[in-house]
């Protein structure tokens, strides 16, 4: 099958791919673009191990194909933070326990990101139905949710700076 | 105390050992997407290998034509049984004393199984040559039903072993019957039940499940035909198992085999097994002089790699008119699938099934298990679960609440009644098992205490009323469990897996300048061992967990081990660690003695250093003598400072907990609603109590997962019915509540350091916990038992069956 040239950003960064038409955005970050921070747990859209932000929306990148994602703004984990000042959600994940084998961890953290830009002020209840789309085998959400909610009060402390 | 600034107390604290909730060293990498997933690896030159499967449950393969595939651009080699029969791969042994097939060798016994291996340039490129190889198929009948294996007319499944009257376990009266497993008293016990004042019988299924970690099963194997050397990269639970077996299978010597599991992304005994894809992902190296790498898809994984459970468990249970238990009989059918590929110690083809008298003191009891071959998928791993242990906690729990109701009793009271009381430890069970220790009313009455349950029972009987009188249409039910564990395999003695005894191991270095390397023969799933086992060290050498570096899972560094699953990590693993750090410290004192001038035994330890009895103003401390060791010559005393040690358990542990589940059914939607979930541990000794929390939230969701609605169904013809994540049931965070943690603590008597682990107890008491409280919740309406798993529909077709949906 024929390859297309895909121009798009990622993580701030213009890159180019070729990919078949029928090539998934999650196999071409990963495998060509050597972004391996989303994962793959399903391939059917069910489990969001691959979420990544598309244009300022959470999207399962196995259910996107690449060509899909010319002229994309496209952000995962790895754009997230960086080693010397992680993102208030990385930190808050460390200090509330809110991972275990790290799996659903980056696209977790990146579905997070985005509800809390859409919902600055969430309610337990609206964390847990706002990551409801990414499935963890390991923490029981219990974590995950109090390190979302820990992160939104950081967030929205007057001093803070993101 | 001049020379000490600090005090013993912050000196201790900095060490962050036994007891801290400390935070996690792994979390750094992965929060920021930069773990080391199998997946991950690329290596140059790579291919990509991806399996023709059987769509048929039962077939015979007439013919298979790779031809059309072979021309597909790209396509390297599609390998069969044929291709492996020379190098007698095509089949491989089983964990459990069995042989499975690796391709099919002439006929398919379950639905997914792997037929041809595809190599080829990119993965796309391998599921096109996939759907371009032909395999004629001739159909045959179909087994399913465990109960009918035996019948006259049952088609005979593995006609590979259809003679053989001897199996793994003894004799074999059936060609689909795999063994018959007794323990205990059947003449004595059946006895007892003949004369018992109340006997209650109920067959508790325990259904067919599966693991399902987030990351599928997977391997990259990179043959180096250069130096002979074969390095293995995959989701293995057990590594240095795997290089025994590889080498045992492929003919390359073990030194040449090197083995890693790098990060893996949940294993729950998912990646205890060996797959024929790891096989295959060799053999196609070997042949193609290329890197290959196998990773399944997620139906895949929940058709084709090991399932869990699948137990019919017929019990009577025998007591006297004032509820206490005389006896306890057990029957199950265990449907093991198309091979024997369960993942227990080769003594116990039914796991460690036997702990199913539970924390009752019950006097005489009897057990057998036959296992049944059906056309399903092999396994049988233990699930969060060490080895069988939930099965026969489900069973017991169930008993319990079904002697309650016929005994008229409440089942808290009946629980009590029976306890092994606290003085009987170490308890000699009747089924053949010695419980280290235990105080099991103490922590009964404080879940009974905490949880309010006198007012709940209350509440629960007015709802009755209510429901009764029409004013609402949800039930109440209270679902409690006492559970006791058993982990750690174990002694050597009596526990091996493919003749390697299960003991396990640590190595220690301990650098000049006063920080340590430990290297294990375990392997952390997302239990956060490079934090834990730091802190186990760090309180027996004095030496900060912050500056202990713990290694595990690449077999040319670690020492070998069994590998983590039925909770054997800390157990086990846990005491080669300390026992290895009181190596290094013996050795210390001696460096320490020496350079105080003083005798060996006029110095003592404190925290982090030696101290001169007496005069505490002169010590060294661990970093002092570490840099001594290798800057000195000491007379006597090898230079350096490491140790070794491989910990041959004396016994198994038993941790053992208290839960209760509150839920509200809705009769007319079958819906359930956890309202409350307490759950009371004690895993003796606590290394972090934030990670046995995390553990403990882990454990319960999937116990959730299981109880109310997770199962791996087949249709008549041996089609899997669950085969996506569509209808395999994983609960999201809008359907897991918040759960309530508690604990006792009474250590393990034979453990260095007192710890029973923890990862699988919420699995094994959360199971029962749940589906009691929707049993529960239709007692007063004459419900005895219903089976597993309690989704929507079944709780509906229950409160139907009961005519709660009659017009009133
Ligand atoms: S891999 Fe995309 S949702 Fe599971
Ligand atoms: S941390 Fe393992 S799946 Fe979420």
């Amino acid at each position: 099958m024929s390859k297309q040239t895909i121009n798009l950003n990622v993580n701030g960064q213009s890159v180019t791919a070729e990919a078949e038409p029928r090539e998934l955005l999650i196999h071409v970050l990963r495998e060509q673009l050597e972004i391996t921070g989303p994962h793959i747990g399903c391939e059917t859209t069910h489990c969001g191990a691959c979420t990544v932000d598309m244009d300022g929306m959470s999207v399962k990148s196995c259910t996107v194909f690449a060509v899909q994602a010319q002229g994309k703004e496209i952000t995962t984990i790895e754009g997230l933070g960086d080693p010397d000042k992680l993102h208030v959600l990385q930190e808050k994940f460390k200090e509330h326990h809110g991972l275990q084998c790290g799996f659903c961890t980056p696209g977790m953290i990146t579905r997070a990101h985005r509800l809390l830009e859409e919902n600055p002020n969430p309610t337990e209840e609206d964390v847990r139905f706002g990551i409801a789309g990414n499935l963890c085998r390991c923490t029981g959400y219990q974590n995950i949710v109090k390190s979302v909610m820990a992160a939104a009060e950081e967030l929205n402390k007057p001093e803070s700076v993101t | 105390m001049s020379a000490t600034a600090e005090s013993v107390q912050e000196r201790r604290a900095a060490l962050k050992g036994l007891g801290t909730s400390r935070k996690r060293v792994e979390d750094a990498r992965f929060t920021q997407g930069k773990g080391n997933y199998v997946d991950d690896i690329k290596l140059p030159d790579m291919l990509f290998g991806d399996f023709v499967r059987s769509q048929h449950a039962h077939a015979r393969v007439k013919s298979i034509d790779t031809s059309a595939a072979m021309e597909l651009p790209g396509v390297i080699a599609v390998l069969t049984a044929k291709d492996l029969e020379p190098l007698n791969l095509h089949w491989m042994p089983t964990l459990a004393g069995d042989k499975q097939m690796v391709l099919a060798d002439g006929k398919v016994l379950f639905q997914g199984q792997e037929i041809a291996f595809v190599i080829a340039e990119d993965r796309y490129i391998a599921a096109d040559a996939v759907d371009l190889v032909k395999v004629e198929f001739e159909e045959l009948p179909v087994l399913v039903d465990p109960f009918k294996a035996e019948l006259p007319d049952a088609p005979i499944l593995r006609e590979d072993i259809a003679d053989e009257k001897e199996g793994a376990h003894g004799a074999r009266r059936h060609p689909n019957h795999i063994f018959t497993w007794e323990q205990g008293d059947k003449a004595a016990t059946e006895t007892v039940i003949g004369e018992a004042d109340v006997v209650a019988e109920e067959m508790v299924y325990y259904h067919r499940t599966h693991p399902c970690p987030m990351e599928t099963c997977g391997s990259v194997a990179s043959m180096d035909k250069v130096n002979g050397k074969l390095t293995l990269w995959g989701t293995f639970q057990a590594p240095h198992v795997v290089r025994t077996v590889a080498s045992l299978l492929s003919g390359i010597a073990e030194h040449n085999i090197r083995v890693v599991s790098p990060d893996i992304g949940g294993g729950f005994g998912n990646k205890v097994g060996v797959y024929p894809g790891y096989v295959c992902s060799i053999v196609a190296s070997i042949v193609t002089g290329k890197p290959v790498k196998w990773v399944e898809d997620r139906m895949e994984n929940l058709s084709a790699t090991a399932f869990a459970r699948d137990y019919w468990m017929q019990g009577k249970i025998a007591a006297t008119k004032e509820g206490k238990i005389t006896g306890l009989w057990c029957h199950t059918t265990a449907d093991h699938g198309a091979f024997d590929a369960c993942a227990d110690p080769t003594k116990y083809p039914a796991g460690f099934m036997n702990i199913c008298t539970g924390s009752y003191d019950i006097p005489t009891a009897y057990l057998a298990v036959d296992g049944i071959y059906t056309n399903k998928a092999p396994g049988g791993v233990a699930y969060r679960c060490s080895f069988r242990v939930t099965e026969a906690a489900y069973f017991i729990e169930r008993m319990i609440e079904v002697l309650a109701i016929k005994l008229n009793m409440d089942a808290a009271e009946l629980r009590a009644k029976n306890f092994i009381r606290k003085d009987q430890f170490p308890y000699q069970s009747a089924l053949g098992w010695e419980y280290d220790s235990g105080d099991y009313h103490t922590a009964w009455d404080k879940a009974l205490e905490s949880v309010g349950y006198s007012k709940l029972r209350e509440e629960q009987s007015q709802r009755v009323e209510d429901f009764k009188a029409g004013k609402t249409r949800k039930l109440m039910g209270i679902g409690l469990c006492h559970f006791t564990e058993i982990v750690g395999a174990g002694p050597v003695k009596n526990c091996d897996i493919l003749g390697m005894g299960m003991f396990d191991s640590c190595e220690i270095r301990i650098h000049p300048t006063g920080s340590a390397l430990a290297r294990l023969g375990t392997i952390s799933q997302g239990q956060g061992h490079a934090t834990t086992f730091a802190q186990i060290l760090a309180t027996e050498i004095g030496i900060s967990a912050d500056d202990i570096t713990i290694e595990e899972g690449d077999t040319d560094t670690a020492p070998y081990g069994l590998g983590t699953y039925g909770s054997r990590s800390t157990p086990v693993a846990g005491a080669a660690t300390a026992m290895a750090g009181r190596k290094i410290r013996a050795k210390a004192q001696m460096i320490a003695a020496y350079l105080l001038e003083v005798h060996d035994n006029d110095i003592e330890w404190e925290v982090d250093r030696f101290v001169v009895k007496g005069a505490p103003e002169k010590f060294k401390t661990m970093k002092e003598i570490a840099y001594a060791s290798y800057n000195q010559a000491i007379p006597g005393v090898e230079p350096g400072l490491e140790a070794v040690s491989y910990y041959d358990p004396p016994n198994m542990t038993y941790p053992f907990g208290a839960y209760v589940c509150v839920m509200d059914v809705d009769v007319d939607t079958g819906v359930s609603d956890i309202r409350q979930f307490y759950a009371l541990d004690d895993c003796g000794t606590r290394i972090n109590p934030m990670i046995i929390e995390g553990q403990v939230h882990g454990g319960l969701t999937e116990a959730l997962a299981i109880a109310l609605g997770q199962e791996i169904a087949y249709d008549e013809l041996g089609n899997v019915k669950t085969g996506t994540l569509m209808d395999f049931f994983i609960p999201t965070s809008w359907e897991t509540p918040n759960y309530q943690t508690d604990f006792t603590e009474t250590p393990s008597p034979h453990h260095p350091i007192g710890a029973k682990g923890v990862g699988e107890s919420p699995n094994v008491g959360g199971v029962p916990a749940f589906s009691n409280a929707i049993n529960d919740a239709f007692r007063a309406f004459g419900l005895t038992h219903t089976h597993m798993p309690h989704d929507h529909w079944r709780i509906w077709k229950t409160a139907n069956e009961l005519g709660l949906h009659a017009e009133s």
